[in-house]
């Protein structure tokens, strides 16, 4: 079919619609549609009219629209979020571990796609994928298991074996400052292998022809890398890198939840458990709420800045 | 199928046979440095996991003189019978297995059915339907307005609250209508010259085809209900009905506690440790043994999902 005719065919019920001659060719595909779309808006729009809490008191006998406005303009929970210590000591958290991750985290799927590329035995090389991709279906719940293993003072792994060669056992999991750097490392090791599949798919459509001409002309193994490689998955990088830096708020709540403990709250609380903590557990609704509304609107003036940012730096961004 | 696996196989040895013979001695050595990183970034991953299998294989003895390393000393595989002999877990093992299964059936079901409308460009509405889908990937309305709706719509402590609000994941719909836009539009064209009508274009061109996609999105729906347990944890009191990693998260935490550890048979030192080794262990076997095989798909599937938007 030749792209003119195919363009006719769709014009030409955009001219006069019939709808009843249309809906009956097409009633298939809106009868499909309804399941999901009746999940879509009970579950993720009826939700968003709850938001209106945040500005109101919440009280459990009345509905919604009965509530009164909460005072300052329905600004006091908003207010009181910010002078609640505990919500700014988990504000700052949030940032600092999502900063760290970035730091530490996303560079280092980026080396290993690179160091996975380098190797020379294709078996060997799909063995060594799928032990690294291992740490991602593993849940938060198991990896504390593990880390639990691992990293306690007296009969860790770890500590075990700082404690034969002459060292003092390191409380990993017990001491705030400790606890962050396990934290990161833990999240790391869960998801630098299944990143770099991204990174994997971008180098494998470089195309080997750039190699070639390469070796031609006597580049080494280091100047291929830095020279046709990582400018052939830049847009890639900055991609996932946009998509980071607007997640640099967000927090999901498996992993800070299981991990941390009571000794480590310090740098263990993020808004997610803190959200948890006080409103699902400490009935302040309206408190929390507003926590969440705040976390959402800035998580989004992120995402659109870091897309500009995107753009400006002549990349595509995220759309 | 292995056919076309003894082929491959030849191929990949002819390939790294090539190799050998073009590259000159001091890039064979170049890549040896990198076999070594990788051999160390393998041993990285999978120590944590030796640990604990012999951990949980060791005898009580060793573990509390903290004698066990990498390998387990004197057999003893009392842990793994204790917790297959204790109905609580088992129990929520099986509720898990059932759960995911359903979870995973349904979501399936439900992906499909939301990304096969939307690649029919004569459908009405199509670019509404795309905002309302795109609006619910950057804007969540968060945790207690979903909590509120779930108390509204007496979902709390019900079964059910653990299958319906997680049964569709647009990002996982993203990668299936992606994959479906590499169908041929031929072929469903042809389909509706000879008058299927579009549900048994579906039923019988486009699920046939989608073997991969259905393979790595089941993957990933059953790895997030196995694993999940934030949503019964905020709406579940009933400890009847807790998943296996809820059950597990109490279990690591509580341990210690005299309590606990009389009424779930902990009392001995060391049966602990050991029996927190093979309940982790127990709970991760399922999605260990089922990964490996489905390696080739989930790798297409993530590049799917990240090539488009």
């Amino acid at each position: 079919m030749s792209a003119k005719t195919k363009e006719q065919k769709y014009k030409a019920p955009k001219q006069h619609v019939n709808w009843k001659v249309y809906l009956k060719r097409y009633w298939q595909l809106y009868a499909l549609l309804f399941l999901p779309m009746a999940y879509l808006l009970l579950f993720r729009y009826v939700p968003m009219r709850y938001v209106i809490i945040a500005f109101k008191k919440y009280s459990i006998v009345q509905k919604i629209g009965e509530m009164p406005w909460a005072k300052n303009h329905g600004m006091q929970y908003f207010i009181q979020a910010f002078h609640n210590k505990d919500f700014i000591n988990a504000l700052r958290n949030t940032v600092m571990l999502n900063l760290l991750d970035l730091v530490v985290g996303f560079p280092i799927p980026i080396i290993f796609a690179l160091i996975l590329n380098e190797l020379p035995f294709k078996r060997f090389k799909k063995t060594v994928q799928t032990i690294a991709y291992m740490p991602h279906f593993l849940s938060w719940v198991i990896i504390y298991g593990l880390a639990i293993q691992l990293f306690t003072p007296t009969n860790g792994l770890v500590n075990m074996f700082i404690e034969k060669l002459g060292g003092e056992a390191v409380p990993f999991l017990n001491e705030p400052t400790h606890w962050v750097a396990t934290y990161i490392f833990l999240g790391v090791w869960q998801s630098f292998g299944w990143n770099s599949i991204v990174y994997l798919a971008a180098i494998a459509g470089i195309s080997p022809e750039l190699y070639e001409a390469a070796s031609v002309d006597g580049a080494g193994r280091f100047s291929k890398i830095w020279h046709i490689t990582l400018p052939g998955i830049r847009g890639t990088i900055v991609t996932l890198l946009v998509m980071a830096l607007g997640n640099i708020i967000g927090s999901g709540f498996d992993r800070p939840f299981a991990l941390a403990n009571n000794l480590v709250m310090k740098y263990g609380e993020v808004i997610s458990t803190f959200v948890y903590k006080n409103g699902i557990k400490g009935l302040q609704f309206s408190l929390t709420t507003a926590v969440g509304l705040f976390q959402s609107v800035v998580g989004v003036f992120f995402l659109l800045f870091a897309n500009w940012l995107a753009r400006k730096l002549g990349e595509r961004g995220i759309w | 199928m292995s056919e076309t696996k003894r082929i491959n196989k030849r191929k990949n040895k002819q390939a790294d046979e090539v190799t050998r013979i073009i590259k000159s001695k001091s890039t064979r050595r170049g890549d040896m440095v990198f076999v070594i990183i990788c051999v160390f970034i393998s041993a990285i991953c999978l120590i944590p996991m030796i640990n604990l299998l012999a951990r949980s294989l060791s005898e009580t003895d060793f573990l509390v003189k903290h004698e066990v390393y990498l390998w387990p000393k004197g057999w003893n595989i009392e842990a793994y019978s204790t917790v297959l002999s204790d109905p609580k877990y088992l129990k929520s093992f099986g509720w898990t297995a059932l759960l995911t299964l359903i979870c995973t059936l349904l979501s399936l079901t439900m992906t499909m059915l939301c990304a096969y409308p939307l690649i029919y460009e004569k459908l009405k509405g199509r670019g509404i339907f795309n905002i309302i889908i795109t609006i619910t990937m950057f804007f969540n309305a968060g945790t207690i307005p979903n909590y509120l709706l779930m108390k509204d719509l007496n979902l709390l402590d019900n079964p059910l609250v653990l299958i319906v609000p997680s049964c569709l994941s647009i990002y996982n719909m993203i990668i299936m209508r992606s994959f479906f836009y590499g169908i041929p539009d031929s072929l469903r064209e042809s389909a509706e010259i000879d008058g299927a009508s579009f549900f048994r274009i579906l039923i019988s061109i486009y699920m046939p085809l989608s073997k991969p996609v259905m393979a790595t999105l089941a993957l990933f729906y059953a790895v997030g209900r196995w694993n999940g347990y934030s949503d019964a944890l905020m709406y579940m009191k009933d400890k009847r009905f807790y998943p296996l990693q809820l059950l597990l998260y109490n279990i690591l935490n509580n341990i210690n506690s005299v309590e606990v550890a009389t009424q779930e048979g902990f009392s001995t030192p060391g049966l602990a440790d050991s029996l927190k080794a093979a309940i982790v262990m127990f709970s991760t076997i399922p999605i260990l043994c089922i990964y490996p095989f489905l390696q080739k798909y989930f790798i297409h599937g993530v590049t799917l999902g990240a090539v488009k938007e």
